[in-house]
């Protein structure tokens, strides 16, 4: 009840873009780790459709923390969160974990269980929906199967479905870590530097198969990115964040020199 | 010239020093406290020698109780790795302070404490007294040990995983065992399985030593045989130790290779 008045509320004081019901609402976000040194300060933005929004910015400035603060993996100090109609920062335990199972992620360092095999880090994508001892004995329902099979098509591992991820190259780790997030059927992707630890080509291939399969299913992305040429040529939006705060939001096409050095700070940088 | 002007590099430290000669020290009151002698040290050469010399050749004088006392010992050994295996699982997970908030940990290190805080052969003794003679006392002193052993270092593996992989199974919301059994367990399991072998083995080394203080197994045999100085029969249940224990490596590197064949194949 409550968090359905909040919504209207917070769509009351600043309408979504297009008019349409954003994905993801946030409005006056922020967290402080250490208290009197806010890390996000007053954050509110709304992702909608099926955009891939980048979020640049310079190190420490909080893009991680801000997509952690989402499906609070990092709890935010104050301000609030609303995706599929409720407030993901009030929700108790049980209520947030059935949120998570919604939102996929994507991490910088892949954070596949090493140990485990493709197929097996494939259905930790389904753990939110199979009972513990389902689980352990690995009795997942034939159609969860079947999807992993799927994805692992379409992100090219087909042959490698038996293979432990600590036996895959970098790229393909990633892979595997987007095929996890999307196995979740999510309504949201959150990706935390999803190519900063892997080589340029590589990074331009899991760039283009992110946009590809979000596209394709009608999921928007937030995407951390600290290289500004790999966000301008994939994002529809661009989110430049300096400080805890947002100091750019609008088109690849509008992010100039006076922009970056408003983001970035400093000019040296930005001659050939 | 100048470098015989800088100072020297390397700092004397007087306490190293104090702690060398208080050692020292202490060494030679403890000898000539306990009356350690070369005199008394070369008679005891002597009697060691004709010790040996009535152990030989070895002689089995009751195969029954040999064989009994044997099979026993083997019994409480895995009887007692069973059950400190599966108790020390929970027990550890429970004690891992990176994953469980600070009312569940204390109790577990606390027990954990508790097991590790006596020998066997003293807890061996106390369970004697609790439920009689006989191999339950013996199972249930091994047990706790093992549960002691397996139960800290199992603890100590689990805060040592990487967080990383366990924030990925929590952000699919997965409910908190499947957390367990995907994001932790798999990081830690071929560890627990080397600390369970190990177990077995030491338990299968303990329970041939339980039975002294009347805990059950090969020991009270051999304890008799001391008593009657039959010597000989001393010397067999030695020898069958011996081969038990190999026996019981072999077994354990066995079960060892069963569970971690796949890490094994696939770690290159």
């Amino acid at each position: 009840m409550s968090a359905s008045r909040r919504i209207s509320n917070a769509a009351a004081t600043e309408p979504a873009r297009d008019g349409a019901v954003p994905a993801l609402s946030i409005r006056r976000l922020c967290k402080e780790y250490v208290r009197g040194k806010p890390v996000l300060r007053d954050i509110s933005l709304d992702i909608a459709g099926e955009d891939i929004s980048a979020i640049i910015g310079p190190s420490g400035t909080g893009k991680s923390t801000l997509i952690r603060c989402i499906n609070r993996l990092v709890e935010p100090s104050s301000g609030e969160v609303f995706f599929e109609g409720q407030d993901l920062a009030q929700l108790d335990r049980n209520a947030l974990r059935l949120a998570r199972r919604r939102i996929g992620m994507v991490f910088q360092e892949y954070n596949l269980v090493e140990r485990l095999t493709v197929m097996e880090n494939l259905l930790c994508g389904r753990l939110g929906y199979v009972s513990p001892l389902k689980a352990w004995l690995r009795r997942y329902p034939q159609e969860d199967i079947a999807r992993a099979f799927a994805l692992l098509e379409q992100v090219g591992l087909s042959e490698f479905v038996n293979e432990r991820a600590d036996s895959l190259s970098g790229g393909q780790r990633q892979r595997v870590g987007i095929a996890r997030a999307l196995m979740q059927e999510p309504k949201l992707l959150l990706a935390d530097e999803p190519t900063s630890s892997l080589d340029p080509k590589t990074s331009v291939e899991i760039m283009s198969l992110l946009r590809e399969l979000c596209r394709g299913r009608n999921i928007p992305a937030m995407i951390n990115m600290h290289d500004v040429e790999l966000a301008r040529r994939f994002a529809d939006r661009i989110i430049g964040m300096s400080a805890g705060r947002v100091v750019y939001d609008g088109a690849p096409a509008a992010l100039g020199d006076e922009e970056l050095k408003l983001i970035y700070g400093g000019q040296e940088w930005l001659r050939a | 010239m100048s470098a015989a002007m800088r100072p020297r590099p390397f700092k004397a430290n007087p306490w190293v020093r104090a702690g060398w000669i208080a050692l020292a020290a202490y060494v030679i009151y403890a000898a000539s406290r306990l009356e350690i002698t070369w005199p008394r040290f070369v008679a005891g050469l002597g009697h060691g020698a004709r010790f040996i010399g009535r152990m030989l050749p070895p002689h089995i004088a009751q195969p029954d109780s040999l064989l009994n006392g044997l099979a026993e010992s083997l019994g409480i050994a895995i009887l007692a790795s069973c059950a400190g295996i599966a108790i020390s699982l929970p027990v550890g997970l429970l004690a891992a302070r990176n994953l469980m908030p600070a009312w569940a940990t204390w109790p577990a290190r606390l027990s954990i404490a508790l097991c590790r805080s006596f020998h066997p052969v003293i807890v061996a003794i106390l369970f004697v007294k609790a439920v009689g003679f006989g191999a339950l006392a013996g199972i249930l002193a091994l047990a706790l040990g093992s549960i002691g052993f397996i139960g800290k270092l199992f603890a100590e593996a689990i805060e040592e995983i990487s967080l990383k992989q366990v924030e990925a199974v929590r952000a699919t919301g997965a409910p908190f065992m499947n957390v367990i059994t995907y994001g932790v367990l798999p990081q830690v399991f071929s560890r627990f399985v080397g600390l369970a072998t190990y177990q077995l083995d030491s338990n299968l080394r303990n329970s041939t030593m339980v039975g002294i203080v009347g805990a059950g197994g090969i020991g009270g045999t051999l304890f008799a045989a001391f008593q009657r100085f039959d010597y000989a029969f001393v010397c067999a249940i030695l020898l069958s130790i011996i081969g038990m224990i190999m026996a019981g490596e072999v077994l354990a590197g066995w079960v060892r290779g069963v569970f971690l064949e796949r890490g094994k194949v696939e770690q290159e």
